[in-house]
């Protein structure tokens, strides 16, 4: 089985400086879990890694717009979350969705199109990077406020309760969420409810530029439900089937308990906040760190594939080979999407009509002939 | 037709819709066990229990969002914001998420709720209580914004805004909640299908001399204003706003083409306020019709003080109305009575 990373003693970490886990310690090994199994999820990391490496691409291209922010480095913890989801399971994200919104079952053709701003993009081209979403694959959307997703969690969970229904929300945020308001007054309304929600804290250390201790006077984070009475537990988010262990453990007793509780995975991010930042604030030896092939979740599952014979040179290079093809495919299907229609700019404003709602352009008079 | 009052109108409407439909609940402080503070949810929780009346911590920004994201999946959660001072603390999930979430994902998911809340001043609450911030919802597209005047518009007003599948920003008024006026002898039946049109003012008074234009509270106060005006045989024509969102220029500017000119009176404060969103469509609308500037009546310019004659000097009033009705008037060389 696998196991999740316990809490150290004086865990603490002191200022500006990362802690490194030992993966000796936290490495779950294969678990006896199905080659066919395993491939997959090997697959679906390098995936949403091309996938990135392509976005990134097409951002320094211009063909991608506004703030754009990579699942680079965290493919294991996004492969490992996903897996623990049912079909019929709720997702909520912050800003950070490409890969959540292919994990989670979208067209990354589709997904891809969102970024280009397309009509084929999953919100037609009315959200782009931060707000994928797709009713028919429950991903509940990107969420571009830091925090913002949580009470909307929250509440996706009540409507659950409210039917007697079994699904399950997740709920993703990065480390710098569990200082706003919202977090707290969301975990304390799910336990309150008793509502069927997982919050996963993806801790990479950094919100933006500032450090989780310069920030979160408590920061061992799965520590942080227990004002509410939540329990939490901290993952190694650069192991795919540690983070889907924990998870889905998590996932299945919020479904059988109905309650809450807190997952904190930590996982690098191997560049900057955005595709734009370069991460000057980051020494030369946290780069080092976030970069390092110790640190790279497909690199490390890579040569634990290898080495249990499970993946072989020719497997590798059919697995990469269809990827990139697969990637190729999304970038092609976005880059001849069409624009959408200026036509459409007001059809998206109100869900009931009403008399006197404003389609008025910019240079249009307030009252039209 | 039956005369209650404008609490009671809400009541019974919420309850109705609560019978209605198994998706409706209500959410909020002190509105179950303590059965609301001004007493709108009373008897809900005895009658519906604790699933569908839900008492909330005070946390707004958890509660609303919540509500969200259940109408996100298809409840119609009806939230109780004390008062509109408090949804400050909420403002982030109303404008970020509630008014976004239908158009930033390409209309996949609707948001079907309602957040009723009170605005008015005249209560002696203080600063922080006594605030007319509507604007700030009024401004953002994705939401509409009510703001009913008398029982019957607050019955049929809120049966609408419950079954639209659109967020809605429900204002009432502490100083409306014991008026009194005539509603249907049905308002307060399941069945009944008597909805508002959200996104239409209303003429509700016939005059020929000025418009006089106001919401909520202003224009309960402007048909008093036409009252006391008739007797010195000037003929007002009140405009009751009732949609602030979407705002229905063509009733009041349509009235003003017919008088020649007009007055707002509004309970927020004058600079960027609603009426000056009025007064700029008077403009545009009504141009070669204006016989005199539009003005305007508001609340001064301050931190709403305590002190009752501080307070009531701030506040428009009857007689500061009629005060500029006679000054615009006199300015178009109309005879004042």
């Amino acid at each position: 089985m696998a196991d999740t990373a316990k809490p150290k003693s004086g865990s603490a970490r002191s200022s500006g400086t990362r802690r490194r886990t030992s993966r000796k310690n936290t490495s779950s090994g294969l678990g006896g879990e199905k080659p066919e199994v395993l491939l997959d999820h090997y697959r679906q990391m390098l995936f949403i890694r091309r996938f990135e490496e392509r976005t990134a691409q097409a951002y320094t291209q211009a063909r991608i717009g506004g703030y754009c922010h990579l699942n680079l480095g965290e493919e294991a913890t996004v492969v490992g979350l996903m897996s623990a989801l049912k079909e019929t399971d709720y997702l909520f994200t912050n800003y950070r969705d490409h890969g959540y919104a292919i994990g989670k079952g979208m067209d990354p053709k589709r997904v891809m199109a969102e970024l280009y701003g397309r009509s084929d993009g999953v919100a037609k081209g009315w959200g782009g990077s931060m707000h994928m979403y797709d009713t028919a694959t429950r991903m509940l959307g990107g969420y571009g406020i830091v925090g913002g997703q949580l009470p909307l969690a929250t509440g996706a969970a009540l409507a659950i309760s409210y039917r007697g229904g079994d699904e399950v929300v997740m709920c993703q945020m990065g480390d710098g969420t569990t200082n706003i308001g919202a977090w707290h007054e969301s975990l304390n309304i799910a336990k309150l409810w008793n509502l069927p929600v997982v919050f996963v804290v993806i801790n990479n250390f950094t919100g933006m530029g500032t450090t989780v201790e310069m920030s979160s006077a408590e920061p061992d984070l799965y520590k942080r439900g227990a004002a509410f009475r939540i329990e939490g537990e901290r993952v190694d988010g650069r192991d795919v089937l540690a983070v889907r262990e924990a998870a889905s453990r998590l996932v299945e007793r919020a479904r059988k308990e109905q309650t809450p509780f807190l997952l904190e995975a930590w996982s690098y991010r191997q560049k900057g906040h955005s595709v734009v930042d370069p991460a000057k604030y980051r020494t030369d030896e946290q780069r080092d760190e976030a970069r390092s092939e110790e640190n790279d979740p497909i690199l490390v599952f890579d040569r634990q594939l290898t080495e249990a014979g499970i993946l072989t040179d020719e497997l590798r290079d059919e697995i990469a080979a269809s990827v990139k093809a697969e990637v190729a495919e999304a970038a092609e299907f976005a880059e001849n999407s069409p624009h959408p229609d200026v036509s459409t700019l007001f059809d998206y404003t109100y869900a009931t009509p009403v008399p006197n709602e404003s389609r008025r352009m910019p240079a249009d008079p307030v009252f039209a002939e | 037709m039956s005369v209650i009052t404008y609490r009671q109108a809400l009541r019974d409407t919420l309850r109705a819709e609560m019978v209605r439909d198994e998706n409706v609940l209500v959410m909020g402080e002190e509105i179950g066990l303590f059965e609301g503070s001004y007493k709108i949810t009373e008897g809900l929780l005895k009658e519906f229990g604790p699933r569908r009346v839900k008492d909330t911590p005070i946390a707004e920004e958890g509660f609303v969002g919540a509500a969200i994201g259940a109408a996100m999946l298809g409840l119609r959660p009806v939230v109780e914001l004390m008062t509109i001072n408090f949804s400050l603390i909420a403002i982030d999930q109303i404008v970020n998420h509630a008014a976004k979430i239908y158009g930033m994902f390409g209309g996949q998911t609707s948001v079907p709720m309602v957040i009723r809340t009170p605005g008015g001043g005249g209560q002696q609450l203080g600063a922080t209580h006594s605030q007319n911030i509507e604007l700030f919802y009024s401004f953002i597209p994705g939401l509409k914004v009510l703001a009913p005047s008398t029982p019957a518009e607050a019955s049929s007003m809120l049966r609408a805004a419950i079954r639209d599948d659109d967020p809605v920003l429900f204002l009432e008024n502490l100083g409306l909640y014991n008026s009194k006026g005539e509603v249907p002898d049905d308002y307060a039946e399941p069945d009944n299908d008597n909805t508002a049109t959200i996104g239409r003012a209303a003429v509700t008074r016939e005059g020929s001399d000025i418009t006089l234009i106001g919401y909520s509270r202003m224009a309960a106060v402007a048909t008093q204003v036409a009252e006391k005006l008739a007797e010195e045989d000037i003929s007002v024509e009140v405009v009751d706003l009732r949609s602030l969102r979407p705002l229905d220029r063509q009733t009041f500017v349509d009235s003003v083409k017919k008088t020649g000119a007009a007055v707002v009176c509004e309970d927020d404060w004058l600079t960027y306020g609603i009426g000056a969103e009025i007064a700029a469509s008077i403009q545009e609308g009504a141009f070669d019709y204006l016989d005199a500037p539009v003005r305007r009546v508001a609340m001064a310019e301050v931190p709403m003080p305590y002190a009752k004659p501080l307070e009531t000097a701030a506040l428009p009033s009857v007689e500061s109305i009629s005060t500029v009705i006679k000054e615009t008037l006199s300015a178009v060389g109309k005879r004042v009575g």
